[in-house]
């Protein structure tokens, strides 16, 4: 009775279950540590709240005559703190697991907004080519010789200049988040009008256009669905990349400030410390920060060769 | 040729064009540039008189115009922390940008070339192994965390050097150099080695790949066939040959060590131009912004306009093609 051939006829997850992509996530022991690894710290931002052992934006909960404990594993250490406390008293596991839920946060929303840029730019420079496209891409090459990281600090330090002094510090998660979005989106652009131009030539979008569809919704329905693959990448090595500019720019103090800090503005607390001795306060948040880099790297690379066989 | 070169100077203005419309609204919008320059309590007619020295009642258009002017001077203004012109403070600080770029570049390019042809000859042995997996560590660690780690061992820990700060340094006239003193080698080498790096493990990768691929060659094959030396064949004619992309790369990155001199400066209190826009975002002193913003506006036009010449005097497609 049934002619359907089997992929046609399984649900998604089914067809996921028989892929390439999770066979060879499968044989990649190094792949699979980074996303569980990941997964733990994506987990962990997530309900911070409930793991963290003390709140640290709880004044009550927070004495001075707990400051500057060392870890509770290190001579003199306090068993109630288990990686030791800062200087104010607060423990520094808690402040760690709320740190990185700041990190992730703002990294997430910032690679959201250059890959919401990128996308929309690139769909259409390729897709309407002429003069738009013209620009846009010139814009792009530009801004592509300035290194990211060196524009995230420009654009943030004239962002933080406008804002009036008094809520400088309030804003400063979205100006962070802004700076970084506006100079990551050219990689998204240029990859997304490349695939763009590629698919337009094919026969569905010619039928969708002889059909009389409109251009937006040629581009949103069909166009788009299409060229995510190489964006879906490109967005997870941007994570790494994001959340390394955030941890910098708090690092350089014009970032998240201390009162809410990220994993960058920890370190940069602890750093001040570090003369005298005090090596927990920033060891513990850099050790964090560079473990989530690494992982949301390595299993970025591997997405890259799992995704493009051609580039392995 | 002239055609090509025309168009990617009116690009280059336009670029321009667009920064020094960004740091003049910066310095426009950005508070109120009368308070900024005397203080709250000044009295009436001396804020009049200021507003009428700085031009602030003329149209936007006019203002603009005057600003471009004064820039094309070399005239950012007094800032307003320091209460001295900005070209000057920018002129003080820029040896030590200049100095700390020269060193890491060398750095990167000495090590990063040399391990980069040892890497690409020896594939396999552990030495190689070695060097490449802590070349990846070395590149996804960030930049202030390797900086942070190297002050802690060399200068909290063994005390061998300072931990921050630029000392010894001597006078040339208005180039201040650290590069003749002992004590001033000492005070580099660390903010040298940590901005140095990210570009290391780039050349060293390049160089490795390139080598690679040129072992495969003919010409390497007839030259060992020819009984030369390992030696010869080595540096002679395959690192000889790995070299054109190799300077390509490195006149771009250039910018790149300006851009992570920044952060280095910042970590190390190096008194250099980076470090001097980070304390000035700080305090919103805008003529500084504004004219560090300009700085490096022109760094990155010429070094792509450069680049690109470059690229079309190499490879004749580029000037007939719609480049």
């Amino acid at each position: 009775m049934t002619n359907l051939t089997p992929s046609q006829n399984t649900t998604r997850f089914a067809r996921f279950m028989d892929s390439d992509v999770l066979h060879s996530f499968l044989r990649s022991p190094s792949a699979m540590i980074a996303a569980f690894i990941t997964l733990i710290f994506i987990l962990a931002a997530l309900f911070a709240p409930l793991l963290a052992p003390y709140n640290p934006f709880d004044p009550s909960q927070i004495s001075l005559w707990d400051g500057k404990l060392p870890p509770s594993f290190a001579e003199g250490g306090d068993e109630r703190f288990f990686l030791g406390t800062d200087n104010q008293g607060r423990d520094m596991l808690s402040t760690i697991l709320y740190g990185g839920r700041l990190s992730i946060i703002v990294g997430l929303a910032a690679v959201f907004l250059g890959m919401f840029l990128g996308v929309t730019l690139g769909i259409v420079s390729g897709y309407l080519g002429g003069t738009f496209d013209a620009v846009i891409m010139r814009i792009a090459d530009v801004q592509l010789t300035i290194p990211g990281i060196l524009l995230a600090i420009l654009i943030n330090g004239i962002g933080r200049a406008f804002l009036p002094v008094d809520i400088r510090d309030e804003f400063a998660i979205y100006v962070v988040i802004i700076a970084i979005g506006l100079s990551d989106w050219p990689q998204f652009a240029r990859i997304t009008r490349g695939a763009t131009l590629v698919e337009a030539n094919k026969e569905y979008i010619a039928s969708a256009r002889v059909i009389g569809l409109p251009s937006w919704l040629i581009m949103m329905r069909h166009l788009l669905p299409n060229v995510l693959r190489p964006v879906l990448v490109l967005a997870t090595l941007g994570l790494a990349t994001a959340i390394i500019s955030e941890a910098t720019l708090s690092f350089l103090g014009q970032g998240i400030p201390p009162t809410t800090p990220s994993l960058g503005t920890l370190i940069r607390v602890g750093n001040e410390f570090l003369f005298s001795g005090l090596w927990w306060i920033t060891l513990f948040p850099a050790i964090a920060l560079v473990i989530l880099v690494f992982s949301v790297n390595l299993f970025g690379d591997w997405l890259r060769d799992a995704l493009n066989p051609k580039l392995r | 040729m002239l055609a090509f070169i025309a168009r990617r100077l009116a690009q280059s203005i336009l670029v321009m064009a667009v920064v020094s419309a960004v740091a003049f609204s910066l310095f426009n919008f950005v508070g109120d540039p009368v308070n900024n320059m005397v203080g709250q309590d000044a009295t009436r007619e001396r804020r009049a008189e200021i507003r009428l020295q700085l031009g602030l009642d003329d149209p936007i258009p006019v203002q603009y115009v005057r600003f471009i002017g004064n820039m094309l001077q070399g005239d950012f203004g007094v800032s307003y922390r320091i209460k001295q012109p900005v070209d000057q403070l920018i002129l003080e600080r820029l040896p030590a940008t200049l100095e700390l770029v020269f060193v890491s570049a060398i750095i990167s390019l000495v090590v990063g070339i040399v391990a980069g042809v040892y890497t690409g000859i020896h594939r396999n042995s552990w030495i190689s192994r070695s060097i490449l997996s802590s070349s990846l560590i070395g590149v996804s660690l960030p930049t202030f965390i390797i900086g942070i780690a190297l002050i802690y061992i060399f200068a909290v820990h063994l005390r061998w050097l300072p931990s921050s700060g630029r000392a010894g340094t001597i006078d040339f006239g208005w180039w201040k150099t650290s590069l003749l003193s002992l004590e001033g080698w000492r005070s580099i080498v660390l903010p040298a080695i940590t901005l140095s790096l990210f570009q290391l493990t780039m050349i060293l990768r390049l160089v490795r790949a390139e080598m690679m691929e040129v072992m495969q060659t003919d010409f390497i094959k007839f030259a060992r066939a020819r009984g030369l030396s390992e030696r010869a064949i080595n540096y002679g004619h395959a690192l000889r040959n790995t070299l054109v992309p190799v300077i390509t790369i490195i006149g771009l990155n250039i910018g790149g060590l300006i851009a992570f001199s920044v952060i280095t400066e910042t970590v190390f209190q190096w008194p250099g131009t980076g470090l001097m826009f980070i304390q000035a975002v700080d305090f919103v002193d805008v003529p500084i912004m504004s004219a560090y913003l300009v700085f490096v506006a022109i760094l990155f036009v010429v070094i792509n306009l450069v680049v690109d010449l470059l690229y079309a005097a190499v490879d004749p497609r580029i000037r007939i093609g719609n480049g």
